[in-house]
């Protein structure tokens, strides 16, 4: 049984090593991609290898799943589109649905949950009232999540639509206010490029590192084997595409305050998926990068979460991030007493 | 990380990888399942796995947690005495959520004449019981919690895992069934008292045979013996709500849904005896083109 998830990994770098794989070797790979919700990216990378009858009917079934999953991802892009036409500010997709709704590598496969958009922070209660009165509600009626994320967080609290089920987050930055970096939100939605159907996506650099904010700066690392694979796709196709790429990059880090945390995922993504990153950049990697990539890999070959307490580690290093310490503590408290155990 | 246990199943087109911090109920289901067929290469669909719910409930009022390649964030946890019903949810939460090579149908189904009749309806309608009953009366079983719909071909497929006996159920079968195919008997388990049944060897030989469907049935248990006509945009709704993956499908599931409901005749059937269910079936089926 596999220890970590190694061989996902370098069956996503270099789809060939799958040959390697024997017996319940498969089933193990493919219970570590499920857990990851790397599925849909695995049965895309590996498409031409060769792969056992069952693992092929498997991964077929996650190509086919996932090719519905953007179908609904753009139609709920679309009902919000149709929901704010009157709303003459920019709305950016963001993630996953910016990622299929542009036609980007990062979309294929790709699993797509809530839909995240994001508009200008005095806008905020235009499109709430516009999202309410197209039959979205709230999720989390409690007075003090309210309050906790108007006052402090990047985003409305979630609404989710009572007819299509489906959950909107409503951002007005990339970060927590209470993050250590300050990103530049009007600069983002300055440069947001246009889609034909007058969504917009972030642009390239600010795209990419919307990805490392939130992979670094604003979570446990819950999920981090996707998220570095989606920066380690969108690099790849962004170098490709534009010669002054790297560049844009390096300003837009610096002016979001992210140049640290792009360095890391810079060196984490070579490091796990050989991606071609400008070595400048990247910086010279730091024993806290092994820290990392043993985060990265705990999950087992039945798919359990492993190494419980790097996780920990991971898991308060989150909240500190995102809270000072006596506003943590105030906030633990208030949750514990809640339900008698952390959460988000 | 805790010591796992696993072995493997093949139910039907389905494999499954069962995982458990517990040797007890894998070696339950090594007994129930011994004339089952192994997954080849060992290779499977889904893995489900049966975990403490806390670490330290490995030992302490053990208590099992299911979870797998698929899961729901509120599965509530089941004492280690029933980690054998445990199992069983566990494997078709994973065909609820993930299968995707048929329209998966909330519905038993049997065998004859080489057509099947699939009997569907909310639980306590006694379908289940009914697949049970006509299989020890000459039909054959093919499965009592999902019917598989092909979407191309539009045949059912055989998904004949153990039958899940509840409450005054379990007498009835005692009388009928030879003791060494019953699993153990679980008492007042979330769903009532539960005893898994070993379905007819037939049944499982020939798990790989699909079948037309020939009839569609509502049975409703306890209610004075009626048939009833039903409209064709009733049946489509109702099959709907029966169906775990009718929305994950999307098109191919409209189309494989809408087939169904165009060629197979349906009724609902009132029943308040085995003997009166028979002869409504019996009649019916004589009556098929």
């Amino acid at each position: 049984m596999m220890r970590d998830a190694r061989r996902l990994v370098d069956a996503l770098r270099n789809p060939a090593s799958v040959e390697m794989l024997r017996g319940s070797e498969w089933t193990d790979l493919i219970s570590m991609a499920r857990a990851e919700s790397l599925i849909g990216a695995l049965a895309h990378r590996i498409d031409h290898a060769k792969v056992p009858d069952r693992i092929r009917m498997v991964l077929q079934d996650a190509v086919e799943a996932h090719d519905l999953a953007r179908l609904q991802a753009l139609w709920e892009a679309d009902c919000a589109r149709r929901a704010l036409a009157d709303y003459p500010g920019k709305i950016v997709l963001m993630k996953g649905t910016a990622y299929v709704a542009a036609d980007l590598a990062a979309g294929r496969g790709r699993s797509i949950g809530d839909l995240d958009i994001m508009v200008e922070r005095k806008d905020l209660p235009v499109v709430e009232n516009a999202l309410l009165d197209a039959g979205w509600e709230w999720v989390k009626p409690d007075p003090y999540d309210d309050q906790y994320y108007r006052e402090h967080m990047h985003e409305l609290p979630p609404l989710i639509h009572r007819e299509r089920d489906r959950m909107i987050d409503v951002h007005h930055t990339i970060l927590p206010l209470t993050a250590g970096p300050t990103p530049d939100a009007g600069e983002i939605l300055a440069s947001a490029v246009a889609l034909a159907d007058g969504l917009y996506v972030m642009a390239p650099a600010d795209m990419v590192l919307h990805s490392v904010a939130h992979l670094f700066a604003d979570g446990d690392l819950a999920g981090g084997l996707r998220n570095l694979w989606d920066i380690n796709l969108l690099l790849r196709e962004k170098a490709e595409a534009s010669a002054s790429f790297w560049t844009e990059l390096d300003e837009r880090a610096r002016l979001h305050g992210l140049a640290d945390e792009l360095a890391r995922a810079l060196r984490l993504a070579a490091a796990l998926y050989d991606t071609p990153v400008l070595p400048s950049l990247a910086g010279k990697a730091t024993f806290t990068d092994n820290f990392y990539v043993r985060r990265l890999l705990a999950r087992d070959g039945y798919g359990r979460e492993t190494r419980k307490l790097t996780r920990l580690a991971f898991y308060i290093r989150s909240h500190w991030l995102r809270m000072p310490p006596l506003m943590l503590a105030r906030h633990l408290w208030i949750k514990w007493r809640k339900d008698g155990k952390p959460s988000g | 990380m805790g010591k796992m246990h696993h072995i493997l199943l093949k139910i039907g087109p389905a494999a499954f990888r069962i995982a458990s911090a517990w040797r007890q109920p894998l070696d339950q289901l090594a007994g129930l399942y011994r004339h089952y067929p192994a997954p080849g290469e060992g290779q499977v669909d889904f893995t489900v796995r049966l975990e403490p719910d806390k670490p330290w409930r490995r030992h302490i009022r053990p208590s099992v947690h299911i979870g797998g390649d698929f899961w729901l964030p509120d599965a509530a946890p089941l004492p280690l005495a029933q980690g054998l019903l445990a199992a069983e949810m566990g494997m078709n939460l994973q065909m609820a959520l993930g299968w995707r090579r048929h329209l998966l149908l909330h519905a038993s189904s049997v065998k004859k004449d080489g057509k099947a009749l699939v009997m569907t309806g909310l639980s306590g309608s006694g379908k289940s019981t009914l697949s049970a009953m006509l299989a020890e009366r000459g039909w054959r079983f093919m499965g009592d919690e999902f019917a598989l719909l092909g979407l191309d071909d539009g045949k059912i497929s055989p998904f004949p895992r153990l039958i899940s006996l509840k409450n005054q159920a379990i007498g009835a079968m005692q009388n009928l069934a030879a003791d060494d195919r019953f699993g153990p008997e679980m008492k007042a388990t979330p769903k009532g008292d539960i005893r898994h049944l070993v379905p007819p060897q037939e049944a499982v030989t020939r798990m790989e045979e699909s079948a037309t469907p020939a009839l569609l049935l509502f049975p409703r248990f306890g209610h004075a013996r009626e048939l009833r006509e039903m409209g064709q945009a009733e049946i489509f709704v109702r099959l709907t709500q029966a169906s775990t993956n009718y929305v994950a499908l999307g098109e191919s599931g409209f189309r494989a849904l809408t087939r169904f409901v165009d060629r197979v005749p349906a009724r609902a059937m009132d029943y308040q005896s085995i003997e009166q269910a028979e002869e409504l079936i019996d009649g019916l089926w004589s009556k098929l083109p």
